[in-house]
């Protein structure tokens, strides 16, 4: 076997597995990915709660199980407050250094969920929220949820009559909770990914972690992209990775090289934007580069200091 | 030591004694005054729990599950609006096969919005796989909370504590509070074989496939059986400790009665008074009080009612296109009887409206000029 590449940076992907092998995901699957990558960093003393989601099939039919740690699979809305629950009562029996992390989908988290995470988060409990995205409800066959993009197509929103809003600012909305630590992350930036979760473990209180995750069947992209998608989406500036801290202090932690690539790039590579004209992808280069500039200026302007 | 507390402070000391490790609940009217009293307790450090103020009824309900998966005593209170918006919720406490105890002060269901009490609340929860006991007074509100606890631990299912709006929820009464000590030692702590941990990580609640779902159903199905006996030793032991057991039925004057009513909640209470003074005027009459309504106790109402003529269901409820809901319970139990009385069934006192004595006695006397049912149930106090 070939010796894995060294990489002369400040950085260590944990040996440790808390994922098993041979999981029932699609080919490509960013949100598995993601998953092995979060656990790698929480380490075993962690619980994982998933609700309705890729991951409610992902992680395995009863009675068998593709995580090392222990999992509540629990109903769509719920990830916020069965979470807060399962914190209360390691809480009360003494358990406090024991993570819990939510683990839910776009859905779970932008549609149907948002009404628990917000109160979750609101009352600022300690757990870390994950939102693996990958921009539709891909379990029950790719239909749109307010993730999707401007343009998309999904089987609700055809070709014919593709999605006409823009995606939801799902990150604005958690930091507005002035909660003490929110963040992007892909799996195209592993040591930025493990980094972000080791720092979430480390602060007490609602985390947030948004994860883009491509999906090769509802994307239309090939599975051997979704690295590549990932890190085009950085690149593009599409989603940029970047952190808030209790609301206000924002940080960019990967600024794209050189000015970064045209949104173009990363569209081309999906097939359900193949129906878009030059036009659209003008306008959506313009969205994309006026977010990027609100985002920089905030992380320029970040006024946030340390209460004492 | 005695106390003059309201129905829902007898739920709220009821949780407190039992020492419920962690609440989650969300106001509405009028189960308020429950939560609130256990806000104070725990902000007094009366008690040793963790109270999530959540933002809706289904939180509350979703965070209790959560809490009872890890190892924890979980307590939750509602009311009408509230135990719908929880339902699914509700069918995943059971069939997570977590013993979460929930005072339910039945309320009314809109539209039109009612705040006053009606059964249909509780009753549209009734396939839920959760335990439900119907209390007539404030001392059962307290008493069966507290069994309520043993009772779901021990069969692992949750169980729902029933009360009237108003009629118990905000009337005071007389209540003996035990000692801590005392139900302490009824009642030990929380020790689950299986929860969430890190020592022994499972998945629960995942995908199953047709190859064994059938079979968690059959498992919840044999605890709920299993439920009737643990919950009449529990009652038993309960009355051995505290000097009062409820039954899981009550039969009241039923020896030689030839016409039994059945009744349920604060109703019974009514009809006691009645029953009474039907009695003083020679006729033979008594009331059959079902407390535990899930379960149903099919063998003790086929018990109960051996050898009556008549039955009158008091149905404070109704199955819109059939009937009311009790009368559906005591005519299915009664076809396996070896001699079936006739079940009239009677819905009145919807949406608050008051049950006084006067329409009970309605009841009683279209019972006695009737030989049979001439219709599916009998509306009574209604405005046609």
């Amino acid at each position: 076997m070939r010796k894995p590449k060294t990489y002369a940076r400040n950085y260590e992907i944990p040996e440790e597995e808390l994922t098993y092998s041979g999981s029932v995901s699609c080919p490509g699957c960013g949100a598995t990915l993601a998953m092995r990558y979060a656990l790698k960093a929480l380490g075993p003393k962690t619980m994982v709660v998933i609700p309705a989601c890729c991951w409610s099939i992902i992680a395995g039919p009863f009675p068998y199980s593709s995580l090392t740690v222990p999992i509540f699979h629990t109903a769509f809305e719920t990830a916020g407050a069965v979470s807060s629950g399962i914190r209360a009562a390691l809480d009360i029996l003494g358990k406090e250094d024991i993570t819990v992390m939510a683990w839910a989908g776009d859905g779970g988290t932008f549609d149907i969920g948002i009404q628990a995470l917000s109160a979750a988060v609101e009352r600022n409990e300690d757990f870390i929220y994950v939102c693996y995205d990958n921009e539709a409800y891909m379990n029950t066959g790719i239909q749109r949820s307010s993730a999707t993009p401007w343009m998309a197509w999904t089987t609700t929103t055809p070709v014919k009559h593709p999605k006409d809003e823009p995606k939801k600012d799902i990150m604005a909305i958690m930091a507005a909770h002035y909660i003490p630590y929110t963040a992007t992350a892909t799996i195209a930036y592993p040591d930025d990914m493990i980094a972000k979760f080791r720092k979430a473990k480390s602060i007490h209180g609602a985390k947030f972690i948004h994860v883009l995750s491509p999906c090769p069947p509802g994307w239309k992209s090939e599975a051997s992209d979704s690295i590549k998608l990932s890190r085009l989406a950085v690149q593009s500036k599409v989603f940029p990775l970047y952190e808030i801290e209790h609301g206000e202090k924002v940080t960019i932690n990967v600024w794209p090289k050189d000015g970064g690539v045209p949104v173009s790039e990363y569209l081309r590579l999906q097939g359900r934007f193949r129906h878009l004209s030059d036009e659209n992808i003008a306008a959506i280069q313009a969205e994309v580069d006026r977010n990027w500039e609100r985002l920089v200026a905030k992380a320029k302007g970040s006024v946030y200091t340390e209460l004492v | 030591m005695k106390k003059v507390v309201t129905g829902n402070y007898a739920v709220s000391w009821g949780a407190r004694l039992a020492r419920a490790q962690v609440i989650a609940a969300y106001p509405i009217t009028p189960q308020t005054s429950i939560i609130e009293k256990l806000a104070t307790f725990c902000a007094d450090g009366e008690m040793e729990a963790r109270f999530i103020k959540v933002e809706s009824e289904h939180s509350a309900m979703a965070a209790c599950i959560g809490a009872s998966a890890a190892g924890a005593r979980a307590f939750t209170a509602t009311s009408g609006q509230g135990l719908l918006l929880m339902h699914e919720v509700v069918h995943w406490a059971a069939g997570a096969r977590l013993p979460i105890v929930m005072g339910v002060v039945n309320r009314a269901i809109g539209p039109g919005w009612n705040i006053w009490t009606d059964q249909n609340d509780t009753l549209s929860q009734r396939d839920t796989g959760w335990l439900q006991f119907y209390c007539e007074t404030n001392q059962e509100v307290l008493d069966t909370t507290i069994q309520a606890v043993k009772i779901a631990e021990t069969v692992f299912l949750p169980a729902m504590v029933v009360l009237d709006a108003f009629l118990l929820s905000h009337t005071s009464e007389p209540v003996d509070i035990p000692d801590q000590a005392e139900v302490d030692a009824f009642l030990p702590p929380y020790r689950p074989e299986l929860k969430l941990d890190l020592d022994d990580p499972r998945a629960f609640g995942a995908l199953v496939l047709p190859s064994d779902y059938m079979e968690m159903r059959y498992k919840i199905q044999k605890a709920m059986e299993r439920a009737v006996g643990v919950a009449e030793a529990v009652d038993h032991e309960w009355g051995e400790r505290f000097g009062r057991s409820w039954g899981l039925v009550e039969r009241y004057r039923l020896d030689d009665a030839e016409i039994a009513l059945v009744t349920s909640g604060t109703v019974t209470g009514t009809s006691r008074v009645v029953v009474d003074e039907l009695r003083d005027k020679g006729l033979k009459i008594g009331l059959l009080k079902v407390r535990m309504f899930r379960p149903f106790p099919h063998e003790k109402v086929r018990q109960a009612l051996a050898g009556i003529e008549k039955v009158a269901v008091i149905d404070r409820n109704i199955s819109f296109g059939d009937s009311g809901v009790f009368a559906q319970e005591v005519r299915a139990a009664l076809y396996r009887a070896d001699k079936r009385p006739p079940v009239f069934d009677f819905v009145t006192g919807l949406g608050g409206r008051d049950i006084v004595p006067a329409t009970i006695r309605e009841i009683v006397d279209y019972t006695v000029a009737h030989d049979a049912p001439v219709e599916e149930f009998t509306w009574i106090g209604v405005k046609k």
